[in-house]
């Protein structure tokens, strides 16, 4: 058993290899980057963060270069002018695990130079940071926070912080003053049920505790019943009443005939009741409210705004003379220079150069594509390997990617919608009680009997069962990383029948890994991946990286890059060349050998030297860690999988009958998706689409209830109800079930307290109709029954690994187990 | 009995008088980040 890195507490696989005195003592790192920010900490005098941390630290990671974010345009997006010359923008803050590392940043930022107020908001993970824009640039900063191993992405400021705030702020005031008119009223209210007729207290008391209970009920109604009247007014305008006609009818006519009876000095007073009733749906309401904000931010994290900009020539002939605009500003005729590593900012066609092209984002096809001279590209497809000239002919929203997302948008506005179980139930309910108390007033000519049903049966009960269920259930998934966006998907997610999966970047990591590998040669299988791994070491290719491991590499000189073919190289032996079987061919002099490969989907990568053919490779786009984990998981619960992509049919097939997934569709372009889950949905199945991508986007949108995983494109997120956000990429989809079993959880919870609080009701109308329910019962039978439904509400928040059914139990292990892949 | 005259005019002030601190302190943010607080005797030289 190794020793755990000091930083970030994974194993030390190389004891020795990487130590340094920090805090007090020498320490082992797993690596030269947890070493190096360890060194970064103890260096500014931060050991503290070590000592007060809750969690191990992230272990650093490679990220982008922060230096677009200098350019001026780029500048006047997210930062503000903040006086003296300052400028002031917020960072969102990723890879934070626990208050040690908002405090570690904080402490980063305030000692940058150039930054003069740096306060890090520990609820939001978000930074702001003022500098002096004569002393340092943005991207400096951000390189700050990166030396310790987190990251920060200027923070979109479109987005409205101030109206979360001021959200945030209204609810806990509206919540507060009804707790504490709620309180004091109940003061008010014990000493007149305690006398119950017995004549110990004075009528004059009792009139003057009337007074004050009226007094602070007042307050009540004005301050914190402003959501149910204006939910109560928008249900009656469409003729639709919901759950807050009810409540609002309750109220009006509890809180009318209490003030009657306290100005006349005859009949009862419910004052208590009322505040109550309305300090428990707050409750409910700032919970909800909470939960919502939480997942927002986590998705935030996700919408971080980055710069597209494009490299425009002033000279097409001169490709020297490049100058930075926005994408969307390229007109057609535009000669535009795409380097390596970068996204095609407009559709058109190669001038010169030659590289490949990741497309798999518009079409789900994971295999680069070689692209030379008068080839088209499209917008959002990465260039991989060479510089290349296209010359634009369309951009910004003539672009094909901008037709997918127009398609989103198309099929967003058609969602099929169910209609939600609170609703059709309150629908019932408001008829059932406005009928009983007219006719309780018509039967015993008494308005006091009406005054009675309408504050016992106030839906209380009924009110908070679906949303304290399903907010608990969504601080559950934020636990697993999930973001939940919109909390009555989950009553969809339950009641789902088929299951649509894409396959690349959602059952696959859209990167290939080496499946086998058979030797023609002399050279033995080591040697031949030694070759391979050293002609592959510099290549930024998809395929080249199922190459990276671990693994002694052969000693080479002179590495040629054939874009679109392979690489060329001199070693020990003479000239290596790797790469497409037709340019290992011109050094081998010969035709490839047969060879028969291990799966329909896996890609051939020949080797091969002057004497002849060394070897061919297997890689296949690798699966996820959890996709066999979580399809059988899927399936075991009763779902019926359907695999739908993008990809080659024949690829799609192979990875299909691998995960023992019965129906599936290859080569489906993003507007035959769509067709196939109307289809389904045609036939009345309810489906839910896992995928991830552009292409996904209109499929997201269109199906019942859609997931999407947290590192796809912009567009794939925004159409989803559930984003996979779990930190550890190998336990993201495993996510996805755990999204069924806890929505399965939290509606089975929900029907049992609509179940409770109908049958509350259903007992407590014909007595008040029959006027036996005085103010105390009324105030007594509310409190009851809606702590129960409370307390069983608040088991949605329940631990996954119990009592839900053998699967449950194992998606949970298996998230415990992936820590170890990292 | 008497004392109630003054006692019950008194409680409903105290309560008004105590949603005010809450509404200057609502105002003034003091709710915004209820984390950072208990972390920060953590932190005293700061």
């Amino acid at each position: 058993m190794s020793a755990a890195c000091f930083h970030c507490g994974l194993p030390v696989d190389a004891p020795g290899r990487w130590r340094a005195q920090v805090a007090g003592a020498v320490r082992e790192f797993c690596c030269a980057g947890c070493e190096a920010v360890a060194t970064a900490i103890a260096a500014g005098g931060l050991e503290r963060y070590y000592e007060t941390r809750t969690a191990p630290a992230p272990a650093p990671q490679p990220c982008a270069p922060a230096a677009a974010y200098d350019e001026p345009q780029a500048l006047a997006q997210f930062a503000a002018p903040a006086g003296e010359g300052l400028l002031e923008a917020t960072l969102i803050l990723e890879r934070v695990r626990c208050a040690a590392c908002l405090w570690l940043v904080e402490q980063t930022l305030a000692r940058t130079p150039g930054v003069r107020r740096a306060s890090v908001n520990y609820a939001t993970h978000r930074a702001t940071v003022a500098w002096d824009p004569r002393a340092t640039r943005p991207s400096a900063i951000i390189a700050a926070v990166r030396a310790i191993g987190y990251d920060a992405a200027p923070w979109d400021p479109q987005r409205q912080t101030l109206v979360e705030r001021d959200e945030r702020r209204a609810a806990l005031w509206r919540l507060f003053v009804a707790g504490f008119g709620a309180m004091q009223t109940m003061m008010y209210a014990f000493p007149a049920y305690i006398d119950e007729g017995a004549g110990t207290l004075a009528p004059e008391a009792e009139n003057l505790m009337r007074w004050a209970a009226f007094a602070l009920t007042l307050p009540v109604l004005i301050f914190s019943c402003g959501p149910f009247f204006a939910g109560a007014a928008r249900e009656i305008r469409r003729l639709r009443p919901g759950m807050d006609t009810p409540i609002a009818i309750g109220i009006a006519a509890g809180f009318s005939a209490s003030a009657w009876a306290t100005f006349t000095g005859a009949g009862a007073v419910y004052f208590d009741s009322i505040a109550m009733l309305v300090f428990l749906l707050l409750a409910a309401r700032y919970l909800e409210l909470a939960v919502r904000q939480r997942a927002a931010r986590a998705l935030d994290r996700l919408a971080r705004w980055v710069p597209e900009s494009a490299l425009r020539l002033r000279d097409p002939t001169d490709p020297g003379s490049v100058e930075r605009v926005a994408a969307h500003a390229l007109v057609a005729g535009d000669r535009v220079l795409v380097p390596a590593g970068e996204r095609v900012p407009a559709d058109g066609t190669v001038e010169a150069g030659s590289s490949t092209v990741d497309e798999s984002l518009l079409t789900g096809e994971p295999a680069p594509i070689a692209k030379s001279a008068g080839a088209r590209v499209a917008a959002g497809t990465l260039n991989l390997e060479q510089p290349i000239v296209v010359r634009a002919e369309r951009a910004g929203s003539g672009t094909r990617a901008a037709a997918i997302a127009r398609l989103a948008e198309r099929a967003a506005a058609e969602k099929p919608r169910l209609v939600a179980l609170a609703d059709r139930i309150a629908h019932a309910t408001t008829w059932a009680v406005l009928a009983t108390a007219a006719f309780a007033w018509w039967h015993s000519a008494d308005p006091w009997i009406a005054i009675a049903v309408l504050v016992a049966t106030c839906p209380c009960a009924l009110a908070l069962g679906a949303p304290l269920a399903l907010s608990a259930a969504a601080g559950r998934l934020m636990q697993a990383g999930v973001a939940l966006k919109r909390a009555s998907a989950l009553e969809t997610l339950a009641a789902t029948t088929d299951v649509v999966l894409d396959k690349t970047g959602t059952l696959t990591r859209g990167r290939f890994s080496l499946r086998g590998l058979r030797t023609f040669g002399t050279a033995d299988e080591a040697a031949c991946l030694a070759l391979a791994r050293a002609l592959e070491a510099g290549a930024t290719h998809p395929l080249a990286r199922a190459f990276d491991g671990p693994g002694p590499r052969a000693p080479l000189s002179g590495l040629e890059n054939h874009p679109g073919r392979g690489i060329a190289a001199r070693g020990d032996a003479g000239r290596v060349r790797i790469g497409t079987a037709a340019f290992c061919a011109e050094l081998a002099g010969a035709p490839a050998p047969e060879a028969a490969p291990p799966d329909r989907a896996a890609t051939p990568v020949w080797l091969a030297d002057e004497r002849g053919w060394l070897a061919v490779f297997w890689l296949e786009d690798a699966l996820r860690a959890d996709a066999a984990q979580t399809v059988r998981a899927l399936a075991q619960s009763g779902l019926r999988l359907h695999l739908v992509s993008g990809d080659r049919a024949e690829a799609v097939g192979a990875l299909a009958s691998r995960l023992e997934i019965a129906r599936f569709v290859g080569g489906a372009t993003p507007e035959e998706k769509i067709a196939y889950v109307e289809r389904l949905q045609r036939e009345g199945r309810i489906v839910a689409m896992v995928g991830d991508g552009l292409n996904d986007a209109p499929v997201l949108a269109r199906a019942h209830a859609a997931i999407a995983i947290g590192s796809g494109a912009d567009a794939a997120q925004a159409r989803a109800d559930f984003v996979l956000l779990a930190e550890r990429t190998e336990a993201r989809l495993a996510a996805a079930a755990e999204c069924f079993a806890v929505a399965r959880r939290a509606m089975r919870i929900v029907r049992q307290n609509f179940a409770w609080a109908s049958a509350y009701n259903l007992v407590a109308l014909p007595l008040a109709a029959g006027g036996f329910v005085g103010p105390w019962e009324a105030a007594l039978g509310m409190a009851a029954s809606s702590f129960i439904v409370v307390l069983n509400a608040a088991r949605a928040a329940g631990g996954a690994a119990t009592g839900d059914g053998p699967w449950k139990a194992s998606s949970s292990s298996f998230l415990c187990r992936s820590r170890s892949y990292c | 009995m008497e004392s109630l005259i003054v006692l019950v005019p008194l409680s409903v002030a105290l309560v008004l008088l105590t949603g005010w601190i809450f509404w200057r302190a609502l105002a003034g943010g003091q709710f915004d980040d209820l984390e950072r607080p208990g972390t920060d005797v953590l932190s005293d030289d700061r």
